[in-house]
């Protein structure tokens, strides 16, 4: 079979600020003009000492980025905002241009970008099903077939004639996604577009997704979801700067990601309390992943303004899919804050990985008072942790949080 | 994106056999020549001018007619009048005009009444200008659409002047009661009509599409094309006529390079039976055929950085 994707030294340049900028005027344009003789003149006169590479008002989005993908592969893009995950999705989706390199694509190409692109809010729903197909490139007989299947996904029935500007923003993106879940190329891009809707209409995509991977369609998938990366792609590319920094295993993705991460030293700031969280696997060597068996140890070190009665500080650790896995509570696990009154206090946490089975592991904290449920201060996902099950517990069952230390004998058989 | 359709897919295919008898000793993983596939799409930096994509034009042929029906829907809804406002502005305006100079200033307008001269003429006008104004604004109205999709580019100020001639043909029916009214036959030089609207079309789209694409980079045309289109109104006979005694002769080989002046002067003749000019219709259709390209090749050359510009 020949090759769905490949991508050859792929790069874009953006000029940011400067005479490129967008909104250029007319008039700015005509005094460029004016001024090129001049300007020509003026870098004949520095030749030599001028050098035409060095253009500080442009960044490459992208550079030199080169992959290739099977027809029937599932492909994750992750990366930190910046890294250029949007750029590449949209020179794929032929949105932008590539400054330089080149691009093949062979089979039928749908995009999906955003959901409801296509929608106008002064059309009915039964309207913009229609519209917002053609725009996604699905012809009106193949919308008219799939139009029941795309309502029942969309759980919409009975407001399909009324203008989708009186849809609630749940009901607007549950047919925006369902009209984009029907589209049937041969590749698609998908760009972050899961994150929609609650959470049973978000597994609803999920499983949808799933489906659309095991049907051999070719598809690369942005996300910032890492949990459903590592469900949906079997292979992952980790983006950096620009710059495509891991091809291979989504574990191993995941892994080369989330080392970018900002490290385990966090310093935030709120309501005139100052709070340092850093992780470590033994004391002095920071951590890199927590694996099955192997203890962490957390630091807090608290500075106030002002004298805080009675703290504790509470620290929680969530799943890739946003479940709450378990908290650290100060004022449950020692009593030495009790009945105090302090400016500044370190705590140290230690913790024993039970065979937590998911990717990573992201991290809030809030600081309180004793025994009152109302937080000071909070700060949400401060920290992510990459874990590995590692040796002593059986491979994680797809899903599942845990993965516990356990045997099976066989205990008679007979034939 | 790029829906095949079967014609033009059995069109690739055949090409394709032609060409791979030719190179089959060639491998074709190590030959750097593209070779041509039906599916196979190349996304690399192109510079300079294109000649149009015919091609991925008519495939995309099915999303005009949708956002040519989204436009049309949307523009009436939640109006009293409804599609009645497609007719109201040229019939207002031929009725201050025929209050006005008819009865007042006693216009020349050939031995017809005078409304109904007005009408003929104000009717493809309203059509040439709102096209050029909305055609112009089309792209950057479209931006969720640019930056998020991908389609021919050209559909959209192409859509938004057939929006115009659906305004168009309703008006065009109102044109026809009147001349019923006024007991105008339709003589067999109606049958130009078609024609001469082909040209102007060419002309709103070749002036459309370049507008839309200058208005990308350059906000200033939203400024420019209201006064633009009024000041085109002055050099188009749609409310007077241009007569012999009111101009030294050799204007009259220059006014059809505006196109909007030998189409319209031509189609108030074909509609009410009077003799067409073939100078003016042939220089006017000419000039139309030439906005047409020159917009065409202009948009396709500034379309590549719609989505980082706009």
């Amino acid at each position: 079979m020949k090759t769905a994707i490949r991508v050859r030294d792929l790069s874009k340049r953006y000029h940011i600020g400067g005479s490129d900028a967008a909104y250029r005027t007319l008039r700015e344009t005509i005094m460029a003009m004016a001024a090129a003789p001049w300007k020509r003149l003026q870098r004949f006169a520095r030749r030599g000492a001028s050098n035409r590479s060095h253009e500080p008002d442009t960044i490459w989005a992208l550079k030199d980025a080169s992959f290739e993908v099977q027809p029937g592969e599932v492909v994750g893009i992750i990366g930190r905002n910046g890294a250029g995950k949007s750029t590449l999705l949209k020179m794929l989706a032929r949105i932008t241009e590539p400054t330089s390199g080149r691009i093949e694509l062979r089979g039928r190409v749908g995009s999906l970008l955003e959901v409801g692109t296509g929608f106008h809010p002064e059309l009915t729903g039964r309207e913009n099903i229609f519209l917002d197909g053609a725009i996604l490139g699905m012809t009106r007989r193949e919308v008219s077939r799939k139009f029941d299947d795309i309502v029942a996904f969309a759980e919409i029935e009975q407001f399909l004639d009324t203008p989708v500007k009186h849809y609630s923003s749940g009901m607007y993106v549950r047919l925006a996604f369902a009209v984009a879940a029907h589209l049937e190329p041969e590749i698609l891009f998908v760009d972050e577009v899961l994150a929609v809707g609650d959470l049973a209409f978000q597994k609803k995509c999920l499983n949808k997704m799933e489906n659309v991977a095991h049907e051999g369609r070719t598809i690369l998938f942005v996300s910032h979801d890492l949990g459903a990366i590592s469900r949906l792609c079997p292979r992952t590319l980790h983006l950096h700067r620009g710059t495509v920094r891991f091809d291979g295993s989504t574990d191993r993705a995941i892994a080369s990601y989330v080392r970018q991460l900002p490290p385990g030293d966090t310093v935030l700031h709120d309501e005139g309390v100052s709070l340092k969280i850093w992780l470590e696997e033994a004391p002095g060597s920071p951590l890199e992943t927590w694996s099955f068996g192997s203890d962490l140890t957390v630091h807090v070190e608290v500075r106030s303004e002002q004298l805080l009665r009675d703290p504790a500080v509470d620290i929680t650790f969530y799943a890739d899919n946003g479940a709450r896995l378990f908290s650290l509570q100060s004022d449950r696990l020692t009593e030495a804050l009790n009945d105090r009154k302090v400016s500044q206090f370190q705590l140290q946490f230690q913790v024993r990985n039970p065979g937590l089975a998911c990717v990573q592991l992201t991290v809030d904290v809030g600081i309180r008072a004793s025994k009152d449920p109302h937080y000071l201060a909070w700060w949400q996902r401060v920290a992510a942790l990459p874990l590995f099950l590692g040796d002593g517990v059986p491979p994680a069952a797809p899903g599942a949080l845990l993965s516990l230390p356990c045997r099976a004998e066989l205990i008679e058989t007979s034939s | 994106m790029s829906r095949s359709q079967p014609q033009g897919n059995a069109v690739e295919a055949a090409e394709v056999s032609e060409k791979t008898n030719l190179g089959s000793i060639i491998d074709p993983s190590s030959s750097p020549s593209p070779k041509p596939d039906p599916d196979l799409i190349i996304i690399e930096r192109r510079s300079g001018w294109q000649w149009i994509q015919w091609r991925d034009l008519w495939r995309h042929r099915e999303l005009l007619y949708f956002l040519v029906w989204r436009d049309f829907k949307v523009r009436y809804k939640q109006t009293l009048l409804g599609a009645a406002w497609a007719v109201l502005p040229p019939f207002a305006t031929m009725l201050v005009f025929s209050l006005f100079f008819g009865r007042l200033a006693e216009m020349p307008s050939a031995r017809l009444p005078y409304p109904l001269f007005v009408f003929a003429g104000l009717l493809p006008w309203f059509f040439f200008s709102n096209a050029i104004g909305s055609a112009g604004q089309s792209v950057i109205g479209n931006q969720n659409l640019i930056t998020k999709v991908y389609f021919p580019r050209l559909l959209i100020p192409m859509g938004a002047v057939a929006v115009c001639l659906v305004d168009f043909a309703i008006g065009f029916i109102m044109l026809l009661i009147m001349m019923a009214c006024y007991g105008v036959a339709v003589g067999w030089t109606v049958l130009w009509a078609p024609c001469i609207i082909g040209a102007l079309v060419l002309a709103a789209v070749g002036v459309g599409t370049w507008l839309s694409a200058l208005t990308v980079a350059y906000r200033d045309f939203r400024h420019v094309i209201p006064f633009m289109v009024q000041l085109w109104m002055f050099a188009t006979p749609s409310v007077y006529m241009q007569t012999s005694s009111m101009l030294h002769p050799r204007w009259s080989y220059v006014l059809p390079l505006n196109p909007a002046h030998g189409l319209i002067a031509n189609f108030r003749s074909a509609m009410l039976g009077r003799e067409l000019d073939p100078y003016s219709l042939t220089v006017s259709s000419g000039v139309s055929l030439l906005l047409l390209l020159l917009g065409c090749l202009y948009f396709q050359r500034v379309e590549r950085s719609f989505a980082d510009v706009i």
